[in-house]
């Protein structure tokens, strides 16, 4: 559920635009790709590593565009090279009131934004702190300001608000904007124009796709999906959303699919189970249906979404002899101002890690895989089941091949502020116990999603990158309405 | 020139059967490219092929039927005559307004009918001409077979059509005519006009035929018995009558450092076409495939591609089908596939191998094996050939090629099929030998 920035004419050509537009009925303009405004930050490059003893970029695929995502920064006070939300929009600093960070995160947090180059120290220690009293007056509410992120391709072209001087001729902004990538050129080769079909003329590689690397932010809660240094694509998925409950108090979704690889066509299965299941949730919320409720019929119908792909001819991408249904995971979490609702099918999981670090963490999902029922069984404990071979197996899924569905729904009233991380595999195998979670998770996590977002799956992508990884990141309690976008 | 109108061209489908997963390091992809053409200007469904057009109907075509009349005809005298009852049983099968002559073969090529260096076209009346003008063919003189396909060649051309065909019988050796000449007149044939051979009797050289219709990317037979001539030449021209384009090649793009291993026909024969490539602009290649009617062949795609990273993807291939031009442009049929990579850590994908690519790898070392084995048993080495063609039997069983595992059981006594143990025969018939040899080519698709 992507929400656009609330622009009233197209940055391009003027033209007023109807609420819902995704691009300018007149010139075309790409109105998810409009920069925040003037008040947030600049897009950065993300190909930058700070100053100092900054290691090169990482072989981060298509690293070089631009991250309209942004964060709370203010312009001006960083270099363009910077790593997007590497300063402290409004988060508590550090006690020594800098804003460098170690990465990995040690426990309190600093703030390192180093994603999506993590080399350690990346971020921006070298460069000058801003003047105390302009961005980082230090006000802990209300969190930064959010801005949708949709479908983040690092392939896409600067910006136009990246323009140190003065803007650019609108047409050749719009025309940058609508075709966002210099699709001509291969990004493997750099010789090669790149064919219709998305391989290099020249090599033959694939270049990188829409779904290799998104970002969303929705008001207080965000995600952000990669895929990974070892897959071939993206066969997550997520949907996050927020909405209102007919007390007029705040209610935020986030749900998070993990394609299942053996099965034939993961990638849809979790695209089309992800958009069921949130869409479900924010549809039946404001009716005033119990959130928990809410969650289990929002699993039923993500799991008659998969089911029914199995009906549909294969692309002709999947053509293979060995058909099967297609099948994928499902976690997700509801926030309420007093109410924590998670539900899941298969092995992804939710977290919960409280803003007071002192307080335990926790996992608040069972995974339903082998070792789990191992381990729930008594059979085994969990160090010999996890050791096992089959310890990732999973015996629950949606898809038409599941034996039976069993939505899995539980709720909480937590006692304290803190945030919710809802992830998949591809993330909770380098930060298996709540602990280790908590360890990762930014201490500002549940005021700044995207970021905490993207230092968790920096995190995975430093351990090795095996799996895709996909995390949403949410604020408990639900901010009061509003107060996300101010 | 190819010269035929739009709604005669048939459809072309592409489809690519492949394991795209390789393991870190890995770098050879193969696919088995199945090419299906369908529709065009034939009657009825494209399932049974070939149709017979009605009269009138049907792309422009030009067919000579080329008939040994060497000495060696009348030895027995019924092999001449099955020979012009097969030639007139394939003149009725031709429709109205074919194109078409009978050349009479010996060391030299005559025109039998029309003359004149000319084709006639068919109707009652020249069909019926044709067939008095048979009756005149008589036995005597030597064998040339470069010297009937040279005449054949002059008489097709003459004709403006899309379809050049030609139907070769000889029953002898070509003795008198160097290997040399009968090649080089193959290469200057290759591309203008496709031809099935049939080889009648026991007296003729297998790879002669089976050289001649491969260069002519036709079909290669025996007719052991000459009584069953007519039945086979009343095939070959209802074959002939249902290609509807010629000259269409199969287009292989490749992107830099890509190495083409090899590009095979593999069914309905094994047909390497490797060695066949014409440049056809910027890393892209054409390989002959001769004339189309409703039908549908596999090729085996092998590339080898530059290492890379784990995750990654890149095109190996894209196939698809073109009509090349004289001017160097081509026209392009329409269809394509995409032969991919895709680095993976993952064992289970990447060390599977595709069962369209492991039957036709068993079905074209089947026919490599039992050329060998036969040329070992001819050489006199016994064991070696017993290897060979015991492991031809154990491919045709696990592959289900029945037809030639009746073949070798007529060479071999099969002790055990699955393990490929067999003895060799004391007497072969000769016939059941040259059989064997010259269908060794012939495959079965993969049971779906």
């Amino acid at each position: 559920m992507s929400q656009m920035p609330q622009l009233s004419a197209c940055p391009s050509c003027e033209e007023p635009l109807e609420s819902g537009d995704r691009f300018c009925g007149a010139c075309g303009y790409d109105l998810s790709a409009v920069p925040p405004r003037p008040d947030d930050s600049p897009t950065l490059t993300m190909n930058g590593a700070g100053a100092g003893q900054a290691a090169p970029p990482a072989g981060w695929p298509g690293a070089g565009g631009a991250d309209p995502g942004g964060s709370g920064a203010l312009p001006a006070v960083h270099p363009p090279a910077d790593p997007p939300g590497t300063n402290a929009g409004s988060a508590p600093l550090p006690p020594q009131g800098t804003d460098s960070g170690g990465f990995p995160v040690p426990p309190q947090g600093t703030d390192s934004g180093s994603f999506p180059t993590p080399p350690p120290g990346t971020d921006m220690s070298g460069s000058p702190l801003p003047p105390p009293g302009t961005d980082m007056s230090g006000s802990p509410l209300p969190p930064a300001p959010a801005h949708p992120a949709t479908g983040v391709r690092f392939d896409r072209r600067p910006e136009p608000e990246e323009y140190p001087l003065q803007a650019p001729d609108p047409r050749v902004a719009a025309d940058l904007a609508a075709q966002p990538d210099p699709a001509t050129v291969c990004v493997a080769c750099r010789a090669g124009r790149v064919d219709h079909d998305g391989y290099c003329e020249n090599c033959g590689h694939a270049q990188p796709r829409e779904r290799d690397h998104m970002e969303q932010e929705s008001g207080p809660v965000a995600a952000v999906s990669d895929r990974g240094l070892r897959h071939h694509r993206n066969e997550d998925a997520f949907g996050i959303g927020r909405t209102a409950l007919p007390d007029g108090s705040c209610a935020l979704v986030a749900i998070v699919c993990d394609g299942v690889s053996s099965a034939t066509r993961p990638d849809d299965a979790s695209l089309a189970a992800s958009r069921a299941a949130s869409e479900s949730l924010l549809t039946a919320l404001p009716l005033g249906t119990h959130p928990q409720q809410a969650m289990h019929d929002a699993i039923v119908a993500a799991s008659n979404a998969v089911n029914a792909l199995a009906q549909e001819p294969a692309t002709a991408r999947e053509h293979q002899p060995h058909q099967n249904a297609p099948a994928c995971t499902l976690v997700g979490a509801v926030v309420t101002p007093d109410l924590l609702v998670v539900g899941w099918v298969g092995d992804s999981r939710v977290y919960w890690v409280p803003v007071d670090r002192g307080a335990p963490a926790a996992r608040l999902t069972e995974d339903d895989s082998w070792a789990a029922q191992m381990v729930a069984a008594g059979l085994m404990n969990e160090a010999e089941a996890y050791a096992d071979e089959r310890a990732h197996a999973i015996t629950g899924w949606l898809g038409a091949d599941a034996y039976e569905l069993e939505p899995h729904t539980a709720s909480f009233k937590p006692d304290r502020p803190g945030a919710v991380v809802v992830c998949t595999d591809g993330l909770w195998n380098y930060a298996e116990a709540a602990e280790e979670m908590a360890g990762v998770l930014p201490p500002d996590a549940a005021l700044r999603p995207l970021h905490g977002a993207r230092v968790l799956v920096g995190h995975a992508l430093d351990g090795g990158g095996h799996d895709n990884v996909t995390v949403a990141v949410l604020p408990f309690p639900a901010p009061p309405q509003g107060a996300g976008s101010a | 020139m190819a010269n035929f109108s739009k709604s005669n061209v048939p459809q072309f489908s592409v489809d690519v059967y492949q394991n795209e997963y390789l393991p870190e390091g890995g770098r050879e992809v193969n696919a088995i490219v199945t090419v299906t053409a369908t529709g065009g200007g034939t009657i009825g469904s494209a399932v049974t092929a070939p149709h017979l057009y009605s009269p009138g109907q049907g792309p422009s075509a030009a067919v000579a039927i080329m008939v040994d009349c060497s000495g060696s005809m009348d030895y027995p005298p019924t092999k001449m005559r099955n020979a012009r009852d097969a030639t007139a049983a394939a003149i009725d099968i031709l429709r109205d307004g074919v194109h078409f002559a009978v050349i009479g073969g010996t060391h030299v090529a005559k025109e039998v009918y029309p003359g004149g260096g000319r084709l006639a076209v068919a109707d009652a009346t020249t069909r019926d001409q044709a067939k008095q003008a048979l009756r005149k063919l008589s036995a005597g003189g030597g064998t040339a077979i470069g010297t009937w396909l040279r005449l054949a060649d002059r008489l097709l051309s003459s004709a403006d059509v899309a379809i050049r065909h030609g139907i070769l019988l000889t029953d002898g050796r070509n003795e008198h005519e160097s290997p040399q000449d009968l090649k080089r007149t193959l290469d200057e044939c290759a591309g203008r006009f496709t031809c099935d051979a049939r080889g009648v009797g026991t007296d003729w050289e297998v790879k002669e035929v089976t050289g001649i219709a491969s260069a002519l990317l036709g079909t290669a037979d025996i007719v052991a018995d000459p009584a069953g001539l007519a039945a086979d030449f009343t095939q070959l021209m209802e074959t002939a009558m249902g290609k509807e384009v010629a000259d269409v090649a199969l287009r292989l793009w490749t992107p830099v450092d890509t190495t083409i291993k090899f590009v095979k026909q593999v069914a309905p024969t094994v047909e390497d076409l490797t060695t066949r490539r014409t440049e056809a602009g910027p890393r892209a290649g054409d390989y002959p495939t001769g004339s189309w009617g409703d039908e549908s062949r596999d090729y085996h795609v092998c590339v080898e591609v530059p290492a890379a990273n784990i995750g990654q993807e890149m095109l190996a291939a894209r196939v698809s089908l073109v009509i090349p031009q004289p001017d160097g442009t081509a026209q392009n049929l329409g269809a394509q596939g995409l032969v991919r990579a895709v680095w993976t850590d993952d064992m289970a994908a990447s060390t599977s191998i595709n069962p369209q690519v492991a039957h036709y790898t068993g079905q074209a070392e089947l026919a490599q094996v039992i050329q060998q084995g036969l040329d070992l048993r001819k050489s006199g080495d016994i064991d070696g050939a017993t290897a060979k063609l015991g492991r031809a039997v154990q491919l045709a069983g696990a592959s289900g090629n029945a037809d030639t595992a009746k073949l070798l059981a007529k060479v071999v006594d099969v002790v055990d099929a699955a393990t490929g143990t067999v003895r060799l025969k004391a007497k072969v018939a000769e016939a059941d030998e040259m059989t064997l040899e010259t269908r060794s080519t012939k495959t079965v698709r993969v049971k779906k």
